[in-house]
Parts: C-alpha cells; sequence; structure tokens
C-alpha cells in the first residue's frame, strides 16, 4: 500500500488541492473542515498556489502528540508558514524544498504532500500537506 | 458607588519551589497581604480567585480559617488573575462589600504546555503534524509584526535584556541574573525570530491583593492606591490567536486594543498620562507589539524607543520594572495579578533598586493571552 494521507477530508481525493470550510451564511472560509457537521458549513476546495504571509521554524523536537522523528540527534527543523490564498483564507503549513535561512515573507509556494516521517517503511507513512516554492 | 482601593498585596516568589503546591504559595501570599493590610483573614468579607493548574481557589478556606466567607472561583485562561480582580472591584463599586481579595496562584510543570488539539476544536493531525506548539505562534506573530513595522531582531534583544537587568533587582523574580546583549543574540533559536532568552517558561507563584472600598481604606491607614478602572476584553474578528489552523486573510483588531481603549475611556485618562506600565511579555515580542496596542507609541517606533532606553526603570515610560515574564516565568493565574502588584509597589514608593524615580502617580498593566484574552488596570495613587 503506498503512503496515505494522515487524515481524512485534509485532501481532495486527487490530493491537488487542501479541504477548506465554508460559512454559507458569512461567506467566511477557513480551514480543516470542522471535525463535527453542521448545515451552515460546507467543504470547499482551497487554492493550491499562494504566498508567505508569515513563518516561523520548529527549532526543537516536539513532544507528544507529534508524531514525526523527534530523536535530538537528527531531528530536522522545520518551517511552519501561513500561505496566504488570495480571497480565501491564510493556511497554517509546513513549507518544503527550501532551507529555513531562504524563506521570505511574500514568496510564492505551491500545494504539495510530503511524508511526515520520511525514513519510515513506505507502507506506514503518512503524508501531510506543505507548501514549496514556485 | 464607591471607589475601590488596593489596600494590602502579597506575593509568593515566583519560579521554583519544590515541595510547595500552588495552592500552599496561594495561602502564603494571602497571609502576606493580611499582614501588610493590618487585618485578619476573617475581616476579608469575599473573595474572587483561580489558578489554570492548581485547583479551585475556594479551597483554601481549609487553610485560611472557616469563616463562611463567599469565596467565588475564576477560570479564564490568561486572564484569570484580571478577571478575579474585576469582579473583587466590582463587588465593592457596587457597595455590596467593604473589603475583599482577589488571589491568583499556580504551578505548572517545566518546559512548554503540552497542548491537546481535541481541546481546541482541533483534529488529532494538527499535533501529530507539528503544530500543537504555542511557541510556533508567538514566532510567526512577530516575524510577521516586525516584516511590516520594519523593526531588527535587536529590539527583541533589548527587550530580554532589559528585563534580565530588572529581574536582577527584584525579589519576586525567578531570573535574578543580567545577560548582555550580545550573549543574547547568539543563543539558540527556538521558533524564529525568537531564541531562548527570548521566551518566558511555565512556571510558580502567587498574588493576592486586598481590595476596599474609599471609606474602609481610609479607616485602613494606609497608603491610598485607587483602582481607576478594571477592563477585561475578549477577542475581535481577524485577530490572531494561538492555535489557528487558518487566520482570516481580511486582517482585524487585537482585544488588548479593545481592553486598552475602554480602560483609558474609564479612567479619562491618555497613554501620556501613565508613569510606569506592566505589559505583557510572554516573549520579547509580546512586549513589543503591547507598547503599540496599549497606545504608548506608534507601531514601527520601538527600535527607537528600546534603543533610546525609554522603557528602562529610568526612561520615560519605565515597562516591566520587575523583569515581567521574560525574568519572573508565567503562573497563569498569577501572573496578571503580579502586574498589579508591581505596579502597587512603586506607587508606593518601597521598590527599593527597582523603583521608578520622581513619585510615580499613575501605573498601567495589561496581560493577555489564549484564547484571545486582555485585561488591564489603570492604579492611581
Amino acid at each position: 500500500m503506498a503512503a496515505q494521507p494522515i487524515a481524512d477530508n485534509l485532501f481532495t481525493e486527487d490530493m491537488s488541492a487542501l479541504i477548506g470550510a465554508r460559512n454559507k451564511e458569512t461567506g467566511q472560509i477557513f480551514f480543516p473542515l470542522p471535525l463535527t457537521e453542521s448545515d451552515h458549513i460546507e467543504p470547499v476546495a482551497l487554492a493550491s498556489r499562494g504566498t508567505v504571509w508569515t513563518y516561523t521554524v520548529q527549532r526543537f523536537p516536539p513532544k507528544t502528540p507529534y508524531a514525526g522523528p523527534t530523536d535530538p540527534e537528527t531531528f530536522k527543523p522545520y518551517v511552519v508558514a501561513y500561505v496566504e490564498l488570495p480571497g480565501q483564507t491564510m493556511v497554517e503549513s509546513r513549507l518544503t524544498g527550501i532551507e529555513p535561512e531562504d524563506v521570505r515573507i511574500g514568496m510564492e509556494v505551491e500545494l504539495t504532500a510530503i511524508p511526515l516521517d520520511p525514513d519510515a517503511p513506505a507502507e506506514d507513512q503518512k503524508l501531510i500537506h506543505a507548501f514549496r516554492p514556485v | 458607588m464607591s471607589d475601590v482601593y488596593i489596600v494590602g498585596a502579597g506575593i509568593h516568589p515566583f519560579g521554583r519551589t519544590e515541595g510547595r503546591d500552588g495552592m500552599d504559595q496561594g495561602v502564603f501570599a494571602v497571609k502576606q497581604a493580611l499582614a501588610d493590610t493590618d487585618i485578619d483573614w476573617k475581616d476579608i468579607e469575599f473573595a474572587f480567585g483561580g489558578s489554570a493548574a492548581s485547583g479551585a481557589a475556594d479551597t483554601m478556606v481549609s487553610k485560611l480559617g472557616l469563616t463562611g466567607i463567599q469565596f467565588i472561583n475564576v477560570s479564564n485562561g490568561c486572564a484569570t488573575g484580571g478577571s478575579a480582580l474585576n469582579a473583587a472591584a466590582s463587588s465593592i463599586k457596587s457597595g455590596e462589600y467593604d473589603i475583599g481579595m482577589a488571589v491568583g496562584f499556580d504551578k505548572h510543570p517545566r518546559g512548554a504546555f503540552n497542548a491537546d488539539p481535541g481541546s481546541y476544536g482541533l483534529p488529532n493531525w494538527y499535533g501529530e503534524a507539528g503544530y500543537m506548539l504555542t511557541t510556533q505562534f508567538f514566532g510567526a506573530k512577530i516575524m510577521r509584526y516586525m516584516h511590516e513595522n520594519n523593526l531588527s531582531n535587536e529590539t527583541l534583544g533589548r527587550v530580554a535584556e532589559k528585563a534580565f537587568r530588572n529581574g536582577a533587582k527584584t525579589d519576586h523574580a525567578w531570573r535574578r541574573s543580567e545577560v548582555d546583549l550580545e550573549t543574547i543574540m547568539n543563543a539558540p533559536m527556538i521558533s524564529d525570530p525568537l531564541n531562548k532568552y527570548m521566551f518566558c517558561s511555565p512556571a510558580e507563584g502567587a498574588v493576592a491583593l486586598i481590595l476596599a472600598s474609599e471609606k474602609k481604606a481610609k479607616e485602613l491607614g494606609g497608603p491610598m492606591i485607587k483602582l481607576k478602572t478594571s477592563v477585561m476584553r475578549t477577542r475581535p474578528p481577524g485577530s490572531f490567536e494561538v492555535f489557528a489552523a487558518s487566520i482570516d486573510v481580511e486582517r482585524g483588531g487585537t482585544a488588548t486594543e479593545l481592553a486598552s481603549q475602554a480602560a483609558f475611556e474609564q479612567a479619562g485618562m491618555g497613554p501620556e498620562d501613565i508613569d510606569v506600565a506592566q505589559l505583557q511579555d510572554t516573549e520579547a515580542g509580546a512586549e513589543i507589539m503591547h507598547m503599540a496596542e496599549n497606545g504608548f507609541c506608534a507601531h514601527g517606533d520601538q527600535e527607537q524607543w528600546l534603543r533610546e532606553g525609554r522603557t528602562e526603570i529610568s526612561g520615560e515610560l519605565p515597562v516591566n520594572t520587575d523583569g515581567g515574564c521574560l525574568a519572573c516565568g508565567e503562573p497563569i493565574g498569577a501572573s496578571g495579578l503580579r502586574q498589579v502588584y508591581e505596579n502597587v509597589v512603586q506607587l508606593r514608593g518601597t521598590a527599593g533598586e527597582r523603583q521608578v524615580p520622581d513619585d510615580p502617580k499613575t501605573a498601567y498593566t495589561q496581560v493577555y493571552g489564549a484564547p484571545g484574552v486582555s485585561a488591564v488596570t489603570i492604579l492611581q495613587r
């Protein structure tokens, strides 16, 4: 079995977009889809391209409930950004394919999926969302 | 309507106290406040109190005496202490009571707060994928703020340097050693642009304040420190809070701006009337943002303010004279009341080495935290 998304209702079926939520009454779009269904919330495919609005770097291995690699010797810091999807919302997401030192606010990025633990056997891999420079 | 005065103040030193739980630190602070006021526990007519992690405040009656007192627990996230004070002040303003107490205490385990996604309405993957860290929020928020306002990382370092300098002069502080700017700037990064000297840590501590009506305060005969106003507000639309998997493209105001504006309006004062301020500094960036959100300077002017030392104890607006959260740590239930305690000491003129010069008359506090709450007080002597 190939790597699977870390959760249902995170990506669209073809993995080309994240699933956001739209409030039918106010028009507000947010992410992710709420855990419980509600009459005034509908799923919406979010834009797959946007720009970095802000970011930070996770420099130390997180504690539980983090399920990625936590060995302090080999831990690789990761970038956490808010990516502005124009006219929709700003999604919190990792950045991939770029070193922390090279990240700039305003840079263009596009959606992809990366394994939470790249060293895990393929069948155990969980895919999380990330954006990479265009 | 009676005016409200703070007639007594007690504090249990912040930091780490092995062998004494959060509640007992609360009892310690209450006893010190009673001694400070020169009254007994039986003289207290009511109390509001709270902690985030150390149990229900009202159970401290078993340690203080079963006087039958009205004792109401407050649970309001990071504004727990501020809300307790607010409620206590209202009880006196209304004329229902003449003397009462607000108490806050806590004892948190070491290290960053460990949060569960479910309790924030978030799916489990949010935690599993590595987003459930308050430190990331603070880093991302100040990163944007510094970008928009053209502030340098060194400005963050100056806030931390000042905090430890003031903490070194403060009996109740946890971090009591100065750290120079170069050491601060070269420390390991935690969540960019914030490094290990720029974050406060969860800690322990307790504060108790005794409030009285004007009539009662005069009877007691101590220094008359008036609580001009005490305001608590929750977040408006478009604010940027912790554990947000998404934020609106359209940006809005902050809970602090709402609380600050309401407080100044109620007090009939402006930021220019304040002689000393204690501002929430969960991390160095928070103090910078809060200088502007509370109206003390324009957004973007903080770099110049800090470089010129305007927020030092000897400056025109001393900020966080006891070292703030950076030097004292953050026991959630006690943190907002610590700020008020420090202002009481400053207005009485008994702050010793860290005393703000020239006889300060007005003092301001602002606490901010999860889930987007802010509480402001203004004291006047």
